[in-house]
Parts: C-alpha cells; sequence; structure tokens
C-alpha cells in the first residue's frame, strides 16, 4: 500500500511530505519530498546587498532566527577579512547560545507532543518565551530578530539585559530538571524512542548528517569546538555525544546541550559584563559598516560613509568565501561569491536540516509507521530551512 | 564508548592535500584557483577525474574527507566556461576543509555524480539541477527537488532575472500575461565608482 503523509499533517512540523510504501505496518520505502516552501532566498540574495538579506536569513530557521544571522554576518566577514570586536563576539555567543535553548525547547515540545506526552510542550513553551522577551528587549521582534550585522550588532544591547539574561539562564536548569523528569525515565517515552529510527555512525557519516543527529550517532563533532568561530573555543563546555544512534539518544544529546548552552551562556554574560554594559558595539571600520549615529552628526567623513554604506553597500573585494556556524540543527553555512560589487553574485545556504532529512529513509525502512512520527521529530527539521 | 577522537598533531593542511593529489593524479590537470580573497583552498579538478579523485579523498587514511559538507552550482554568465560545480569537503579526522570546482561549459553542461561516493550528494545534485539544470550522469533519481515538477527553465542562471516566472494560479487574472524579460532593465546596476 502507498501512504500519502502530508504536506498538510501536523506531526511533519510544517510542508514535509513523506510517501511511503507499507507492507501491513511495516514501512517498506520511504520518500520525503519537499519543496513546498521555496521562496527563491538565494536567487533573490542576488538582488540585494549582503545587509539586506539578513532579513531573509529570519524566515530560513524561523526557530533560530539568531544563528542564521550569524551565520551569514561571518560569511561576508570572512569575505571581507575583518573580525568584530571582542565585545560584539561575546554578545553573539550569548544571545545564539539562548537561540540553542530556544530552539531545543520547541523541538523537545513538539517532538514530545508528536509521540504523546503534552505536558512537556507546555513547559517548553513557557522557557522558549521568557527567550522571545529577551529578543524583544534586544531588537523589537521576537521572532524576525536581524539583530547582527556584517562587523558588529545593530545596535547596542539595552540596559538591563544582562540582569535579565542571567536570571534565566539561573533558572534553567532547574526547567531542564523538570524536562528530564517528565521524560528521560518515562516508560512511555523509553518504549517510543529507544531503538527507534536508528542511524549508525557510518550511515550518518555518509549522508552528511551533522549536529545533534550526527552526534546522536557516537561522532563527536561540533564546530564550537572543532573548527572555532567567535572565540567558542576560550568558553568551557562539553559536547555531549550518543552511542546508540537511535531517537532517545538524539533526545539525550539536545537535553544535554540545553545544559551545555547555559553554561557558556552564564560564561558570556560575564565576559560582557567585565567589557562593559554599554559599549563598543561595531567595528569601526567605515568602509564597510555603518559609523555610530553620533559621530555623523558631528563628523563629515562618517556621514559620508554613512550615505555612501546605506545607498550602495559596501564593496567587497573579487572572490569568494564560506563560513559555518554550529547552529541547533548541525552546520549551517553561507557561500559567497563576491565580483566586486555591493551585492553578492552568488549566496549557497548549506541548511543543516535539508542534509539531516536525507537520513529520514535510512532510519524507517524496515521498520514500524508509527516510527516515522519519531523518526521525524528526532530529527528535528524545519522546513523554512530545507526549502529555502 | 565508540566515539571519534582526534589524535593530537594529526592535523591535516589543505596544501598536504593538493600535493598528494597531484602525486596520487599525474595525469590529471589540477589546478589551484587564484585570488586574493579567495578565502578557502581550492582546486579545480577536470570533470572526468573527478569521481576517482573523489573516491581517494575520501579513503585515503591521511586525507580521511569523510563527509561532503555540500554541493553547488555558480552560473558565470558571460564568462566561459559557463558554470562551475562546487564541492565543499570535510575532514572530520583532521579538522580540515577542501573546496573542489568542476568548470563546465555552456552548451550541455555535464558532470559525473558523486554520491556514489558521499550518497549526501543526492540532494544536493538534485538541487543543483534544479536551478542550474546541469546534468549529473549515472546519478540514480535527477529529478527536481525544490521546485515543482513540471517548472520549466533554471530559475538561478543569470539569464533567468527575477520575477518574471510564470504564475501558477492566475484564475482570477485571466488577463495576465508574462511579458519578455528585459535583461538589461533587470540585470542589478552596477555601480561605476568605488568607495575606496
Amino acid at each position: 500500500m502507498t501512504l500519502n503523509m502530508g504536506p498538510q499533517h501536523p506531526s511533519t512540523h510544517g510542508v514535509l511530505r513523506v510517501v511511503l510504501e507499507l507492507d501491513g505496518e511495516t514501512v517498506v520505502k520511504a520518500k520525503p519530498i519537499i519543496g513546498y516552501l521555496h521562496t527563491g532566498m538565494e536567487k533573490q540574495a542576488e538582488y540585494k546587498t549582503y545587509t539586506q538579506s539578513i532579513p531573509q536569513t529570519d524566515r530560513m530557521d524561523y526557530l533560530a532566527p539568531m544563528s542564521n544571522n550569524l551565520a551569514l554576518c561571518l560569511a561576508a566577514e570572512k569575505l571581507l577579512d575583518i573580525e568584530a570586536p571582542a565585545r560584539v563576539q561575546a554578545i553573539r555567543v550569548l544571545l545564539t547560545e539562548l537561540t540553542r535553548i530556544s530552539a531545543h525547547c520547541v523541538w523537545l515540545g513538539t517532538h514530545a507532543l508528536d509521540i504523546g506526552a503534552m505536558t512537556v510542550f507546555f513547559y517548553c513553551f513557557r522557557e522558549r518565551e521568557k527567550v522571545l522577551s529577551i529578543y524583544d528587549m534586544v531588537c523589537g521582534a521576537r521572532m524576525t530578530a536581524s539583530y547582527f550585522r556584517v562587523g558588529g550588532l545593530a545596535s547596542d544591547i539595552p540596559l538591563g539585559l544582562l540582569d535579565k539574561c542571567e536570571t534565566f539562564v539561573d533558572e534553567m536548569p532547574a526547567h531542564t530538571d523538570e524536562y528530564e523528569a517528565l521524560l528521560t525515565k518515562n516508560p512511555i517515552w523509553l518504549a517510543r524512542t529507544r531503538e527507534v529510527a536508528p542511524l549508525s555512525r557510518r550511515d550518518a557519516l555518509a549522508l552528511g548528517a551533522t549536529g545533534p543527529t550526527l552526534r546522536g550517532s557516537g561522532v563527536k563533532w561540533d564546530l564550537r569546538k572543532d573548527l572555532p568561530y567567535c572565540g567558542y573555543d576560550t568558553y568551557d563546555f562539553e559536547v555531549p555525544v550518543g552511542q546508540n544512534g537511535d531517537a532517545y539518544d538524539r533526545y539525550q544529546v539536545r537535553v544535554q546541550e540545553i545544559r551545555q548552552a547555559t553554561r557558556i551562556a552564564k560564561q558570556a554574560i560575564e565576559r560582557i559584563r567585565a567589557m562593559g554594559e554599554q559599549g563598543e558595539y561595531r567595528l569601526r571600520d567605515y568602509k564597510y559598516v555603518l559609523p555610530a549615529k553620533e559621530e555623523v552628526k558631528t563628523s563629515m567623513e562618517a556621514l559620508i560613509h554613512h550615505f555612501k554604506i546605506v545607498a550602495h553597500g559596501f564593496f567587497p573585494p573579487v572572490g569568494e568565501a564560506y563560513a559555518a556556524i554550529e547552529a541547533p540543527k548541525g552546520e549551517l553555512g553561507f557561500y559567497f561569491v563576491s565580483d566586486g560589487t555591493p551585492r553578492p553574485w552568488r549566496m549557497k545556504v548549506r541548511s543543516p536540516s535539508f542534509v539531516n532529512l536525507q537520513t529520514l529513509p535510512t532510519m524507517v525502512e524496515g521498520r514500524l509507521v508509527a516510527d516515522v512520527i519519531t523518526a521525524i521529530g528526532s530529527l528535528d527539521i524545519v522546513l523554512g530551512e530545507i526549502d529555502r | 564508548m565508540d566515539t571519534m577522537t582526534v589524535a593530537a598533531g594529526a592535523t591535516l593542511t589543505p596544501e598536504r592535500a593538493e600535493q598528494r593529489l597531484r602525486e596520487g593524479f599525474p595525469g590529471a590537470p589540477l589546478r589551484r584557483q587564484e585570488g586574493a580573497a579567495v578565502r578557502d583552498h581550492t582546486l579545480i579538478v577536470p570533470a572526468d577525474h573527478l569521481v576517482e579523485i573523489c573516491t581517494f579523498l575520501r579513503d585515503d587514511p591521511e586525507m580521511d574527507f569523510a563527509i561532503l559538507s555540500w554541493v553547488g552550482g555558480v552560473d558565470y554568465l558571460p564568462r566561459q566556461p559557463r558554470f562551475e560545480v562546487v564541492y565543499h569537503l570535510l575532514s572530520i579526522a583532521h579538522h580540515c576543509r577542501l573546496v573542489l570546482k568542476v568548470e563546465l561549459p555552456e552548451e550541455n553542461p555535464q558532470v559525473p555524480t558523486v554520491s556514489g561516493v558521499w550518497p549526501t550528494a543526492n540532494w544536493h545534485e538534485r538541487e543543483t539541477y534544479d536551478f542550474y539544470g546541469i546534468q549529473f550522469t549515472g546519478h540514480p533519481d535527477l529529478t527536481r527537488i525544490l521546485l515543482p515538477e513540471a517548472w520549466v527553465g533554471w530559475p538561478l542562471r543569470k539569464d533567468s532575472p527575477l520575477g518574471y516566472q510564470e504564475v501558477a494560479f492566475t484564475h482570477n487574472t485571466p488577463e495576465r500575461t508574462v511579458p519578455d524579460p528585459d535583461l538589461k532593465k533587470l540585470a542589478p546596476k552596477k555601480v561605476k565608482y568605488r568607495a575606496h
């Protein structure tokens, strides 16, 4: 029997369609069909300046907008061969780690909801709401942040933000304990996730999986540790790794990542405090970065730079660059080809969900149809990012 | 626990990878991409040697490029050869990235698939085919992936301008027609002077 699942199906986390060939309750063949959310972002980027593409990225992985902003900015910075100041790096680390917590909260809530544990959803969204209100405080938007800029940030962080973040980070471990109390030893949860949707280490590597999907299969690979950016090598944290590559291991990896993310965020808050609650939030290289508003009012040079960057954008050298970050879902990278004009000749997005979804047939073929739901949930996909 | 750990000092540089490739494939014309702002080590390889080079890079213990990070296309119209297919390789054992490129002509661009080397290439190559119309010979399922199956044209080619696609649903605007794309008018404006 051929069964069509999706694209309008609540457990496909968006508009994923899977065509399942069944023999009784066993899946013989599974074919994911994507593209229902394709908006041509890579094409549109060729008609926009680098900065104008930042709001586009919010709409890719809409559960982790700050991570997407960061990946684009790092790729553009690599192309321009500039580096953001240390304080900016720390703020970026703080906000992307909070993003990781919120993205994992949404994943845990919806994944548990798919399998039938409803309570977790409410608990997780309670914490996610706090991260969204931090976003709101930082940039005025709850989901479409567009807060990072090439060479810095859109504006300085508001006073009182660090206190708010600290309160959140301090209470997060207790909340994580709550989630774990509901699930980790829950017999129903164990029955639905243990040895379900397994992915061997070999398959995970061959299929190019990254992020918690790869680490759940026992490969210790985290770009923050192994090819560090934003000064992650100076933070103290651990990379959780699974053993069996089943849905339960991916659950464990992500829950432990929430704990590690709170650790990193805590260290980032201390560093920002040490460098000042208000301070440098942009690189002072006016060829590429907007000068501060105060300077524009007093300096002719700054006014000219301001005008030129707003009117044309910055002019990168002819060349190309690829930069990747460890987003909540895996390796998120941007590849820019520049022809020397303010608009990229080509922007390519390497989105983790697109690649991770390819492992779905390997996980479910030969197994029960009910496990397809678990497999999709445990992959943590976002269709906005897959289809772009 | 059977985790992959990295021995200290076992670092591979892209320069070393290039040297090994030159030794291993003396017949293949390899070229390093020039340019100060080419930020990653990029090798341009011939299409007919691609699969053996990739197999070598994956299997050789000193190289060990276990992951193909992504594959993508670029259209350099009006340059000849017009297309490029870019392969980003990642060696997680040696913390090293390497970029391979294949240049393809405007007429009948085709390149052998590497989905036999890294199965992950399957979707990446479908996406490149979908966007640029580049044929991957030997690919198990070379069909459109992101665009609808009935789509006509290759949207990311530079002669396919933004905003002039056929509209899928025209039942409420029957008079709507698709104008001829005026390439000169639609291409992004080039700014004559530079800021520095």
